[in-house]
């Protein structure tokens, strides 16, 4: 059961501002039917103010929250106020959100932008965000706002190596996790310099450890073993010895455990045989 | 009217005043271990054995030794799944198990898949959430070493025909172990393991009217077995750990009722399940079942509604008192909707909106009247806050803006 605030609990059993607005100066949206969310934003905008503003939304009970509340934030603000409300804000007017449902103020913050950006010329927009942004990294998680640049510090700095690390050290995707295939993108790319920069003689190296500490210890639980031949570029040559040099299932073991463990532990591209 | 309308019971149930009842002597004046050597020790220890034959009973087991007590389904899962793994000498370990399964399945299948180098492939199921057996054996390789099965599936009620697949998995290969994990059938249909190829069943006794906290295993005679918890050597060596007498008690009590009220799983629940469900499916336009399976338990039905999230129809509920619960992703803090129903390809338009209800011999008729009354106003409510408004209305037609 979530720890809903008394204030998201009123909100979502009595929504303010539910509906459409027929001859809306703006409308935004964000979420799909999909994710499990969407909402519709609709404003009424005079004189550079936002005079009304209703939704539509699909979603769980601190996503309709979220958006009740966002229409009475920004109804009587102007378009330069609107813009700078943040997904935090819109929590905090909801006295808080459980961090799992966080993702849903930044839904709210999202259809908003969207909105303003449809009724503003690109122009004006970029205007607007000149005036309150530096050249800032792009945030990567919503939820608690981490940006790239914090995320390529934790694996650069602090030596984080998964996305366990990451969270921890940066607290991205302990909320929603939408964020997660965007990390481990990043972590991808970013780890994995690091064996790049492996010469010829430190990637051999770095193979013959792997099969000695990980997988030659798992064959001799089944009587077997192995022993690392050569190496030809990305091309592992190795012995299957013991039980396994008999085993009719060797082949299934060198490209199931063999190949895959130095896949994961040293590079993607190695493919492993044996001598012919 | 009680305080609440109870229709989650695939979640938990209620513990019977029969079970209480039975099990409180255990904590006043029979408190005795089982294993010591005095004469309030066989008062327990005869406690254990009474309760061992009433779970053989349930099960349709003759030889009651084939009975482990566990602390919970989800541990007789584990330690059957791990038994059949850990006794394997196969080097090439080949898993096989469906992909509705319950997590307590599907999380040690990729456990072993991660860590210790199992293959794990799993069974499909079609558009109406009955199990493809043709696909299930066409998966069996010479390495394979384990099937799962659940019985019954608990979101959608879906019962999968065990008792045929457990003797198919065996005409391929005889070595091939089979678990089926029973949590959701024990005490909605009948079970029968003797002489089947089933090798492994698991039960969990707060599904039927049990306290939470305690489950049992049923090992085919002649298994061998594993050990998951090391220690002592209770219950034959099969699971370590001073026995919990009252919960032991308390299951047994709860089986035998169990069996003698599955007429009425099968008369009285599963007349009401059908009262509600077609009453829901009458009253709401947008209402679509979820639960098409031919074979089903007669307590669960599993409603999907378009265009609205599952959370939000749960916290409405809750303003009424009833109590049901929801495959949406937003009631879980995952990303993901239910794996059960988008493997049986629900469509997204419901799959966020899906609910399920499962009764127990407790549920009464006026309960159900009441759901049925009151649903439709909460569902049309919620509708009008959709951004799907379209859709909706040419669904409910007139009735929207009642």
């Amino acid at each position: 059961m979530w720890e809903y605030s008394d204030k998201v609990k009123d909100h979502f059993k009595n929504p303010r501002n539910v509906g459409e607005i027929k001859d809306a100066d703006a409308i935004g949206q964000a979420g799909a039917l999909s994710c499990g969310d969407k909402l519709k934003l609709y404003l009424k905008i005079e004189d550079n103010i936002i005079k009304d503003a209703k939704f539509q939304t699909f979603g769980c009970g601190s996503a309709v929250a979220a958006s009740s509340i966002l229409t009475e934030m920004i109804i009587g603000k102007t378009i330069e106020e609107a813009k700078k409300i943040t997904n935090k804000q819109i929590a905090d007017e909801l006295d808080g959100l459980p961090p799992e449902k966080m993702h849903c103020s930044v839904m709210g913050r999202e259809a908003l932008e969207d909105a303003l950006k449809n009724y503003l010329n690109d122009e004006d927009w970029s205007e607007l965000d000149e005036e309150e942004t530096e050249e800032e990294s792009k945030i990567i998680c919503h939820c608690f706002g981490v940006n790239e640049k914090q995320i390529i510090d934790a694996i650069k700095i602090n030596g984080a190596k998964n996305l366990e690390d990451v969270s921890k050290l940066t607290g991205a995707a302990m909320a929603c996790g939408r964020c997660k295939d965007a990390i481990e993108a990043i972590i991808h790319t970013y780890v994995k310099e690091e064996n790049k920069v492996l010469n010829p003689i430190q990637k051999i190296i770095k193979i013959n450890n792997v099969i000695e500490t990980v997988i030659s210890p798992e064959l001799q639980k089944d009587f077997g073993d192995i022993e690392l031949i050569d190496v030809k570029d990305n091309i592992v040559i190795v012995q299957l010895k013991g039980h396994c040099s008999s085993c009719s299932n060797a082949k299934l073991t060198l490209k199931n455990f063999v190949e895959r463990k130095l896949k994961e532990l040293v590079d993607d591209e190695i493919t492993v045989t044996t001598e012919e | 009217m009680e305080k609440f309308i109870y229709l989650d019971n695939n979640a938990t149930t209620k513990t019977d005043e029969k079970v209480l009842e039975a099990m409180l002597p255990y904590f006043k004046e029979d408190y005795a271990n089982p294993s010591s050597m005095y004469n309030p020790a066989y008062v327990t220890s005869r406690a254990i054995d009474n309760a061992r034959s009433q779970i053989a009973d349930f099960l349709g087991v003759e030889n009651k030794k084939n009975i482990v007590f566990t602390s919970c389904g989800t541990e007789s899962a584990n330690s059957a799944i791990m038994s059949v793994f850990n006794k394997s000498q196969n080097p090439t370990k080949h898993i096989i198990t469906t992909a509705v399964e319950h997590p307590c399945v599907m999380a040690v299948y990729e456990h072993l898949e991660k860590h210790h180098g199992a293959k794990a492939t799993y069974a499909r199921v079609n558009e109406n959430g009955e199990l493809d057996v043709e696909n299930l054996l066409s998966k069996i390789t010479p390495d394979t070493i384990l099937v799962s099965i659940m019985h019954a599936n608990n979101e959608t009620g879906a019962i999968y025909p065990v008792y045929d697949i457990a003797k198919e998995v065996k005409k391929i290969n005889k070595n091939i172990k089979v678990f089926v994990d029973g949590v959701q059938a024990a005490g909605k249909i009948p079970i029968e393991l003797d002489n089947t190829d089933i090798d492994f069943y698991s039960i969990s006794g707060h599904k039927f009217h049990a306290p939470k906290g305690i489950g049992a295993l049923y090992i085919k005679e002649g298994t061998l077995f594993d050990p998951y918890i090391l220690g002592g050597h209770q219950e034959n060596l099969k699971r370590a750990g001073t026995e919990n007498v009252p919960y032991i008690v308390g299951i047994g009590e709860a089986s035998m009722l169990a069996k003698e009220a599955l007429t009425i799983e099968n008369t009285k629940v599963k007349d009401l399940r059908d009262k509600l469900e077609k009453g829901i499916l009458a009253k709401i336009p947008n209402a679509k079942l979820n639960s098409k399976s031919k074979s089903r338990v007669p307590n669960t039905t599993n409603i999907g509604f378009e265009y609205i999230e599952g959370e939000l129809i749960l916290l409405y509920l809750n303003d009424l008192n009833i109590c049901a619960s929801s495959g949406s992703a937003c009631t879980s803090g995952s990303l993901d909707p239910s794996h059960v129903l988008r493997a049986q390809k629900t469509p997204f338009t419901c799959l966020h909106g899906s609910i399920r209800f499962s009764l127990s011999r407790y549920t009464t008729e006026e309960e159900i009247d009441y759901v049925i009354e009151k649903l439709p106003g909460v569902i049309n409510k919620l509708s009008k806050i959709s951004p799907f408004q379209n859709e909706l209305k040419e669904l409910w037609g007139d009735k929207f803006n009642e």
